[in-house]
């Protein structure tokens, strides 16, 4: 090599290890409208280079002008080539970013943080316990799941909406339910007549749910009260602390464990999560204004 | 199918109680069915039962000037209905089976009278019925906060 010109391309391909800060561009190859305010946009990088990434894992996504938030991947992990991310509209990030047509070009810093790491379930059974958009999270290690299906026991998703009308991935839903072998169970807070399905706390179906709690895996994401009491009843029901992992979402800012604006205690969430085991949050979570 | 002297000790609701006791509520308790749509009881009418789903879901209702809103819903296994304990006694709510249902019913009139008269089956089955509506409180009371109003993805 005798000169700078002589140097790979930057991005994936490059010898030296990308810039964490650098977003990288992504165009936007489809949007899908989930719900009323929520929408799955699936990017492709304009570089061609695929992006690996865990199941748990997160990004920030940056919409180019007004600014990047933290968002979880929620798509096939066996696809690099295509990533997807399901954004609720909350803000004006999350407003520019749902309303990216296809074409249009994002930023992606990351992945950032640890993965659900199902694989440790093998041989037993997986309980995966969503709240809310926190099913988004979950979505890749339920897909994993799936892709190895028979080295798993009783896998079971149980899944707590606000009304029917917030219920996310109705599609895999039904198909994993019936075509998957996964037990799905549904639980609304507010039920209109119409609903003919459960309504009241996810927490309620933990406590019915069929799994063998000595040898379950178990996956929590939603919000932090939701959280609270979910891992509560999973424990209630025998399953061990370090067997059940929970997505913690704190301000996620650098992604790499600098700025400090995600920190719970001693841990920054970015990195030392945002996937952890209950071992390690249940001192945490249960704490005021921690 | 079980008789409900047989199927009572089964449930958790009705764990640890005597033969003698079981007997006793499974002589004031009955099977009912109820098909999808029909209401097992109505707001304002007196609460003669409650009721122990074997199969099936209730859907716990409110009537408002629209379409009336479930609160909660009950099913298999659940215990529905603590208006019988409360003078003076009337459903507060009412309770529609979302799917065909079937439940044990038991006679309130009846469950009164022998907790009157006996004074410790009174306190136990009062006890089970406080830690029922704990539960149902503890729950309301969550979804008081819209834990899912929030995030961003």
């Amino acid at each position: 090599m005798d000169s700078v010109a002589d140097l790979p391309p930057g991005g994936a391909a490059t010898l030296i290890r990308p810039d964490p800060m650098l977003p990288r561009p992504f165009r936007v190859h489809r949007v899908h409208q989930d719900t009323r305010d929520t929408y799955t946009l699936e990017l492709e990088p304009t570089d061609g280079a695929p992006l690996a990434w865990l199941p748990g894992q997160f990004t920030m996504l940056h919409a180019f002008g007004v600014g990047e938030a933290p968002i979880s991947i929620s798509g096939d992990p066996s696809r690099p080539d295509r990533i997807e991310h399901t954004i609720r509209n909350v803000g004006s990030v999350t407003a520019a970013l749902v309303a990216a047509g296809p074409g249009t070009v994002l930023g992606v810093r990351g992945p950032f943080g640890t993965g659900w790491d199902v694989d440790t379930g093998r041989g037993g059974d997986v309980v995966v316990v969503a709240g809310g958009i926190g099913l988004a999270p979950l979505r890749p290690a339920i897909l994993e799941l799936i892709a190895h299906r028979a080295d798993f026991d009783r896998v079971v998703l149980l899944y707590g909406a606000r009304t029917p009308e917030d219920i996310l991935f109705t599609d895999d839903l039904r198909a994993w339910a019936e075509r998957d072998g996964i037990i799905v169970e549904v639980t609304v807070d507010n039920g209109q007549h119409a609903w003919r399905g459960r309504v009241g706390l996810v927490t309620q179906l933990v406590t019915r749910a069929g799994f063998d709690a000595a040898r379950a895996l178990a996956l929590v994401c939603g919000p932090e009260v939701m959280m609270r009491y979910a891992a509560q009843a999973l424990s209630d029901r025998g399953v061990r602390p370090e067997r059940l992992r929970l997505s913690m979402e704190r301000n996620m800012k650098c992604g790499v464990g600098l700025c400090g604006h995600c920190q719970l205690r001693e841990l920054f969430l970015c990195v030392d999560g945002p996937v952890l085991g209950y071992d390690r949050l249940a001192p945490l979570m249960s704490r005021a204004e921690l | 199918m079980q008789t409900i002297a047989q199927y009572l000790p089964e449930h958790p609701f009705f764990a640890g109680l005597d033969a003698a006791t079981t007997n006793l509520l499974a002589g004031c308790a009955s099977n009912i069915h109820v098909r999808a749509d029909e209401l097992l009881f109505r707001e304002g009418t007196p609460a003669d039962h409650f009721y122990l789903l074997r199969h099936g879901r209730i859907a716990i209702e409110v009537r408002t000037p629209g379409p009336p809103m479930v609160l909660d819903t009950v099913e298999d296994g659940d215990v529905v209905g603590w208006s019988w304990v409360v003078p003076p006694y009337l459903w507060t709510f009412d309770g529609r089976a979302s799917i065909d249902t079937s439940a044990v019913a038991f006679d309130a009139a009846c469950l009164r009278v022998k907790c009157l008269a006996n004074p410790l089956l009174g306190y136990d089955l009062m006890m089970r019925f406080v830690r029922l509506m704990n539960q149902r409180l503890q729950s309301a009371r969550v979804r008081l906060i819209d834990m899912y109003g929030g995030t961003n993805g």
